[in-house]
């Protein structure tokens, strides 16, 4: 049996362990090494979103409603999917303009209405309060079961005296633990990052207790999910469970719960604390849009499970109580008080930072501005009204937390755990028109969003807070069936008779429908104050990049004058700390509009916008900058990003111009000193042999008594020296022809077998005076295509030339072979020489490019080529249409070149002549 | 990437996700199974972590781009 001091001890033991973990985190931010500076941090304060609710709820609607549970949470995973832009924007107005709370942030937008802000904390709390008196049941349920079990828990609150009820005290030590961490700074937009460390911890501690029934359930109670799924089967009552069929209002009311949970995601004070007022750092956000989303996945996997386990084994009861019966069931100890524990951390989580969320709030949106408008604060003190703020945010706590404890107490017994979530959620809901339309459209105005909000607000009461009433026993419930005095089309759960749907798509539909129509058509026809404007131009320009609203104040006051303002508002620690970098001056300068801006900051991160708008302009003469000017700001600076784009894109341009001319440039070198080597190296070709044929002709000059051989002889190198000069001038003169275009061909259908054949013929016999071998292996039978014979047999001969200069010297070998390739005659000329080294094989085709010789022996009496054979073959070859290259020798194993010419077109009606005509 | 292509994607993200949780498709999958249990449960628990997955590897993608 468990003891029930056992299981206080515990509990106690566990608040403290939360005490020292928001401890230590205050300390460390005190020190300026942040506990919560993580992303993690900042998803698992968001899962303060899973309460008691989600702990113990999830699995009795899910044993009621099928999947329904499931909405839940696919709504906020739809948020989260937003949020790099929604809740980043709002992040960066919360830091600009130091919002403290949702209230704050609807206010400061409708140009800081104090009304307005006050109009949304009531509703807050109105909403909310239902929500802390669900934790606070949970708990109190909780214990009562993990103490009585088997016995049903004993709960009759109404009968035992307050003191004798444990919720009572539980909350009342949930009241200490918030004031202690919840109002150490005056500052409310500071974080509180003792609080979020400790609230990222309860996160751990819920999933990992959840996890562990999950797993108990289906690994031990049941042989994994396959027995799990055979056990259902075998249950014909359980058939059908988990269909769309056991969800309230079928399809129709899938898509409205899941709205419903979209938009509280939100709009719940405490997610707004969370998302937006806790949120150290932007970046955060990019993580936690998915992390938080597998928290929620993690924590709902078992649900089922342990739903259908319920079922099975019917551990009798509340379904609620399911998560903490089905291990009591197996006669554990010390699981069913991790259980307890873990739903603990989600009660707690969530009142901890609802309630601080609620307290700012109340001090803010609707003490101070009481107090600031009757004029009863005291006149300054030594201290300033710090001390007597945080004493009002104190009494906030313990009063928000008495009043869960009243409802708890008096309505708590007639709802389940997910009812009273939702008609929370749907209170929430009402402020999404007016925060998120606001965010976007200029034009909603602060009379749209009160009314609004108003009306919405009042179709949620009478369509489910009401009712709600009704139910529990302290109303008639028979206007509920008739209507109030009858009036049939006023029934709470079929307004205007809308008959047959489930009664939270049913009130969401009628109060949001409300609450947007007047927003959007009351702000369409009535106009924006001054500031509203400046406002509504802040919050939907926020992401700007160059908003800056230090330079948006224009009013006049002296030093000294706003010195004494927030000294008196904030204490002199806070003012100094506003005036840092300012001390040396002197009280009766005029304040600069940067100081005038930080100031109201300063007041705003205390007070809320509202009252510090009334107090800055009680001080400062003058307005702040209307909306013509904040549009030109924005235009202005857009105009020079616009500006600065053009003149960055021109510079990129300019900058690819210019590399392109010094490309060009460099290029025009290259040629240049092509040109000047090509000049030189003809020079030397030509001067080569004219110097023989000079040197020769001065000794047959010179020496009337040479004997008649040695004349001849010297006659016959004249003329072969003269031979090759011209030659090589008609080389240079092809080549010219060439590169200028003016080389004259004559082309016409030839077959190149017969030419190739031609050639060899012309070169056969000089190859054999040399030694060489040549083979032909000539594979087709005709091979039409379009040339100049001449030009076509001059190159032909020329690759066979080159052949036999560098075969091998041993045993010298030239092959010809010609194929057809595809739509192409191939002609190839190899040799067993050296080869040509792949780097090398484009470079034989420049100018004057000769392969050096590896022995440098023009051996056997073979001539050295001009260097301009190839050159001059290529550019002939290419001007036909064809290619020329060299790749290795298929079969001798030196170097082969290889020249294409397209097939002639077969159309051609003139045969094919002879091309050695 | 830019800022405006990520708002797109995850509008796109969003929009696909919206329509996976939704009737239309929700009653495709709303069929009995073998074991007399609904399909439904099991296709929204892929469905999810499918969504899951497309938005952690959109954002942690785009870090080291």
């Amino acid at each position: 049996m468990r003891h029930d001091l056992v299981v206080l001890t515990v509990a106690f033991g566990y608040l403290a362990l939360l005490f020292v973990i928001a401890a230590w985190g205050d300390r460390r931010a005190e020190q300026g090494r942040s506990l919560i500076g993580s992303p993690t941090v900042y998803a698992l304060s968001i899962a303060v979103y899973c309460t008691a609710w989600t702990f113990y709820g999830s699995v009795g609607r899910a044993a009621q409603h099928g999947p329904s549970f499931l909405l839940i949470y696919l709504g906020p995973t739809l948020a989260m999917l937003l949020s790099p832009f929604v809740v980043r924007k709002m992040v960066r107005i919360a830091g600009a303009q130091r919002i403290t709370s949702i209230a704050d942030f609807i206010s400061a937008r409708y140009g800081k209405s104090a009304g307005l802000g006050a109009l949304v904390a009531l509703i807050a709390l109105v909403g909310i309060t239902p929500y802390i008196a669900l934790q606070l049941k949970a708990i109190t349920l909780s214990h009562a079961v993990l103490v009585d079990y088997p016995a049903p828990p004993a709960l009759r609150l109404a009968a035992a005296p307050f003191w004798a009820d444990k919720s009572f005290w539980v909350a009342l030590v949930l009241a200490a633990f918030i004031i202690l961490f919840g109002t150490r700074h005056l500052d409310a937009s500071e974080r509180h990052e003792g609080m979020v460390a400790a609230i990222a911890f309860e996160s751990l501690v819920k999933l990992a207790a959840f996890l562990s029934v999950g797993v108990f359930t289906v690994f031990v109670l049941f042989n994994g999910p396959g027995d799990l799924l055979a056990r259902v089967a075998a249950t014909p009552e359980l058939a059908g469970a988990m269909s769309l069929e056991t969800v309230p209002g079928g399809a129709l009311g899938w898509v409205g719960m899941l709205v419903l949970a979209f938009l509280a995601f939100l709009t719940l004070p405490r997610q707004f604390q969370v998302l937006v007022v806790e949120n150290v750092d932007e970046r955060h956000i990019t993580r936690a849009s998915w992390l938080f989303p597998l928290y929620l996945l993690a924590i709902n996997l078992f649900v089922i499970p342990i739903a259908l386990a319920g079922l099975l084994l019917g551990t009798g009861g509340d379904p609620d109580s399911v998560v903490l019966t089905l291990p009591l069931a197996s006669g554990l100890d010390g699981l069913p008080l991790l259980v307890f524990i873990g739903g603990l951390s989600a009660a707690t989580g969530m009142m901890i930072v609802e309630t601080i969320a609620l307290s700012t709030m109340v001090s803010n949106q609707l003490v101070m501005p009481l107090l600031l408008r009757f004029g009863r604060l005291p006149r300054a003190t030594r201290r300033g009204l710090a001390g007597r703020l945080l004493a009002i945010r104190r009494v906030a706590i313990v009063l928000i937390l008495l009043m869960g404890y009243l409802y708890h107490a008096l309505v708590g017994d007639a709802y389940s755990l997910v009812t009273i979530g939702l008609v929370s959620f749907a209170a929430a809901c009402q402020f999404a028109p007016a925060m998120l339309i606001g965010l976007y459209w200029r034009g909603a105005n602060r009379l749209g969003a009160a009314l609004g909000m108003t009306a919405g607000i009042l179709l949620w009461a009478w369509t489910l807070l009401i009712p709600g009433f009704a139910q529990s026993g302290w109303l008639d419930a028979g206007f509920l069936a008739d209507g109030p005095f009858g009036l049939d089309w006023l029934r709470p759960y079929a307004l205007f008779g809308l008959e047959g749907w489930d009664i939270y798509t049913h009130s969401l539909l009628w109060s949001l429908t409300a609450n947007m129509g007047l927003l959007v058509g009351v702000s369409l026809f009535t106009r924006q104050g001054p500031l509203e404007q400046t406002q509504a131009a802040l919050f939907t320009e926020a992401m700007h990049p160059r908003l800056a609203q230090a330079s948006l104040w224009q009013g006049q006051t002296s030093r000294g004058e706003l010195r004494a303002l927030l000294d008196r508002y904030l204490g002199a620690a806070a003012t100094a700390r506003v005036f840092a970098d300012r001390t040396a001056e002197d009280d009766d300068q005029p304040a600069p509009a940067a100081l005038i801006a930080h100031a109201e900051q300063a007041l705003a991160g205390a007070l809320g916008n509202a009252s510090a708008r009334v107090l800055i302009d009680s001080v400062v003469r003058g307005e702040a900058l209307d909306l013509e000017a904040i549009l030109g700001i924005l235009d202005t600076t857009s105009e020079t990003l616009e500006m600065n784009r053009r003149l960055e894109q021109k510079s990129r341009e300019l900058a690819h111009t210019s590399e392109e001319l010094r490309a060009a440039n460099e290029r025009l070198r290259e040629l240049d000193r092509l040109k000047d080597e090509f000049v030189a190296m003809v020079s030397h070709e030509l001067r080569t042999p004219l110097t023989s044929i000079r040197s020769f002709a001065e000794i047959l000059r010179d020496s009337p008594d040479l004997p008649e051989d040695k004349r001849a002889r010297f006659l016959d190198v004249v003329v072969r020296e003269s031979q090759r000069l011209s030659r090589l001038i008609e080389e240079i003169l092809d080549l010219a022809r060439l590169e200028s275009g003016r080389l004259a061909l004559s082309p016409r259908r030839l077959d190149l077998v017969e030419l190739a054949r031609h050639s060899v013929e012309a070169v056969q016999r000089l190859q054999e005076e040399r030694g060489i071998a040549l083979d032909v292996a000539i594979e087709v039978d005709d091979a039409p295509v379009i040339g100049d014979p001449d030009r076509l047999e001059q190159v032909i001969i020329n690759l066979l030339d080159n052949a036999g200069k560098f075969a091998a010297d041993e045993a010298p070998r030239v092959k010809l072979c010609l194929v057809r390739h595809k739509a192409h005659y191939r002609l190839s000329v190899e040799d067993n020489g050296p080869g040509i080294a792949p780097e090398e094989r484009e470079r034989v085709f420049e100018k004057f490019h000769q392969i050096e010789r590896s022995d440098d022996t023009p051996a056997r009496g073979r001539p050295r080529g001009s260097g301009l054979g190839l050159p001059i073959s290529r550019g002939i070859v290419a001007h036909l249409g064809g290619r020329l290259w060299v790749e290795d020798a298929p079969s001798l194993g030196g170097a082969c070149l290889v020249m294409e010419l397209p097939e002639a077109p077969a159309d051609k009606e003139t045969p094919a002549e002879p091309a050695t005509s | 990437m830019n800022a405006s292509r990520l708002i797109e994607r995850l509008i796109a993200l969003t929009v696909l996700a919206t329509a996976l949780f939704s009737p239309p498709l929700l009653l495709i999958a709303d069929r009995v199974g073998p074991g007399g249990l609904s399909w439904l449960p099991l296709y929204l628990f892929v469905a999810w972590g499918l969504v899951i997955g497309l938005m952690a590897w959109l954002m942690e993608h785009r870090d080291q781009e």
